[in-house]
């Protein structure tokens, strides 16, 4: 199972080891008893495939087995049809860099790259996207070397919440390699599929026009 | 959501024969084709949709955009709504088309849509979309819930008693003001119909929208060539500046022959149960002078028989001032 490591490299202080999200997961896991229906398991990576213990396919009804290519590397799932590759990504993956907004299509929080054009991954069925090439936030830059698209949003402050930054990050990528105009309106325009409750878009808009002139 | 079968198809045949299983093509279909999933996605996580088989077409050699040797161009089922608006020589030949699908939704919805699914696109009536109020369209027999209800976005052009669902596409606006012909096959071999026949008016069979019948599976459309000079635009009337559907929008092919008006299409968007092809509007201009008189001429004729519900009423004044600005435009 692929897990999200933080940086080790050096000594921690106690609250640099707390991340919100090791936070919020060891809350709920101490604070909660969940519920859930385990309807999709990871079975295995192709770097850990033999760290795994391969799960009988029998022993969840109604899965399907799936193979996904996310950010260069190789996954073997056995899904429930009705996942979305949003659901796959952050449930199954656990790469939560992809946010859940609306899932309706409407919000954009989700966008993700699917051979190279973005798309709302909250309207793609996991299982129909095995032959695609998908790429997430966390295959586009790390922390300590972030695309130019992400430093330019630092530099710019494109964000309060940060909830949307990360499908507006994978849009305002997407819009470099597409047929728009220079002005402000078209940064605009493009990235109309983007919602941000806080109303950063200025700032959002300044990121991505200072990424645009570099280019 | 409802549990589902997916499967894949490698062929046309295999495809039509997997849909005919199911009793209809219509609403409640229970085998459905899909391709981009943007609006079969939503309304099954709706439960609005809530088929017991889906088969992925995404396999099918269905994505070609391609000029046709005697002029005009064929645009395949599953060619992306991106695609088409980007497309040479659809922004050459066709710019009302590429203008139309821009207007409409985000990148990310026309990376993913298809030329037919946008075809198909389903009613954005918030009664539809909500499983716990009576909808015609939705399950026939429980009531319209839009007449007396939230019906500000809807419909004031063939709407019937039974449902006043509006037709939320603009691609589908631009085809039929350049009369494109939908290609289907099914049981009973290849069909083509003009888009006029295509959509179907709400009327006593509201859960009906097109003429599709089991199995049948549109493989492409096709646009016949425009006479040499031919101008076309589409104006697009909305709340938001962008990724919001039209209050009102209007797709216009025009040629003048000095200042007269030689040859016109005139489709009108947000406002009809179907996607509006306005022949009154076209009878009204036909050889006439391009001038503002006869732009709201036209106008008045094109919206004479519009049936206003109580909240959007402000569309028919909206909809001929949109009419005469997108011809003002087009004729400049």
């Amino acid at each position: 199972m692929p897990t999200q490591n933080e940086d080790c490299s050096g000594p921690m202080t106690s609250l640099e080891k707390l991340s919100r999200r090791a936070f919020l997961t060891g809350a709920g896991a101490a604070g909660v008893v969940t519920a859930s229906a385990a309807v999709a398991v990871p079975l295995a990576s192709a770097a850990s495939a033999q760290q795994e213990a391969p799960i009988p396919e029998a022993a969840i009804p109604g899965t399907v087995p799936v193979t996904l290519r996310v950010n260069g590397e190789t996954y073997k799932l056995q899904i429930d049809p009705r996942a979305t590759l949003l659901d796959t990504l952050r449930e199954t993956l656990h790469l939560t860099g992809t946010k859940k907004g609306c899932d309706h299509g409407q919000c954009g929080a989700c966008t993700v790259h699917v051979n190279g054009r973005r798309a709302n991954s909250c309207l793609l069925f996991a299982a129909m996207q095995q032959k695609a090439e998908i790429t997430t936030i966390e295959g586009l830059g790390t922390p300590e070397a972030m695309h130019p698209v992400q430093a330019a949003f630092v530099e710019h402050d494109g964000y309060q919440c940060g909830y949307c930054t990360s499908g507006q990050i994978m849009s305002a990528v997407a819009m470099l390699h597409e047929p728009w105009g220079p002005s402000d309106s078209d940064v605009r325009e493009a990235l109309s599929g983007n919602i941000c409750r806080c109303g950063a878009y200025p700032n959002i808009v300044a990121a991505v026009q200072a990424v645009r002139r570099r280019a | 959501m409802q549990p589902f079968e997916l499967i894949t198809v490698n062929s046309v045949l295999d495809a039509v024969k997997a849909q005919a299983a199911s009793p209809t093509a219509q609403q409640g279909a229970q085998v459905r084709f899909i391709a981009g999933g943007t609006n079969l996605v939503d309304y099954m996580k709706l439960s609005v949709e809530t088929p017991r088989q889906l088969v992925d077409i995404n396999g099918l050699p269905l994505d070609m955009i391609e000029s046709e040797s005697g002029g005009g161009l064929k645009i395949g089922a599953l060619a992306r709504n991106t695609d088409v608006a980007n497309h040479e020589a659809v922004k050459a030949q066709y710019p009302v088309l590429s203008q139309a699908i821009l207007a409409g939704a985000s990148t990310q919805l026309r990376n993913m849509a298809t030329t037919a699914g946008n075809l198909l696109q389903k009613t954005r009536c918030v009664y539809y979309r909500d499983t716990a109020f009576g909808c015609n369209k939705r399950q026939p027999g429980t009531g319209c819930s839009a007449i007396g209800g939230h019906n500000r976005m809807l419909a004031i052009l063939g709407t019937s008693d039974q449902c006043i669902a509006s037709n939320p596409s603009d691609q589908n606006v631009a085809l039929a003001a350049l009369e494109a012909t939908v290609h289907v096959t099914g049981l009973k071999g290849d069909r083509a119909i003009p888009i006029a026949e295509f959509y179907t008016l709400p009327g006593n069979t509201p859960e009906r929208e097109t003429v599709l019948e089991p199995g049948d599976l549109v493989t492409h459309i096709t646009i016949p060539p425009l006479p040499a000079g031919t101008k076309s635009l589409y104006l697009k009337l909305r709340d938001r500046a962008s990724f919001e559907f039209a209050l009102a929008s209007a797709a216009i092919v025009v040629k003048k022959s000095g200042d007269r008006i030689e040859f016109v299409r005139v489709a009108l968007g947000g406002v009809g149960a179907k996607p509006w092809r306005s022949i009154e509007a076209e009878r009204v201009l036909h050889g006439k002078a391009a001038v503002p008189a006869n732009f709201r001429a036209a106008a008045e004729a094109a919206l004479r028989g519009a049936r206003p519900q109580s909240q959007n009423g402000f569309k028919v004044e909206l909809a001929k001032r949109c009419l005469v600005h997108a011809l003002t435009q087009a004729t400049a």
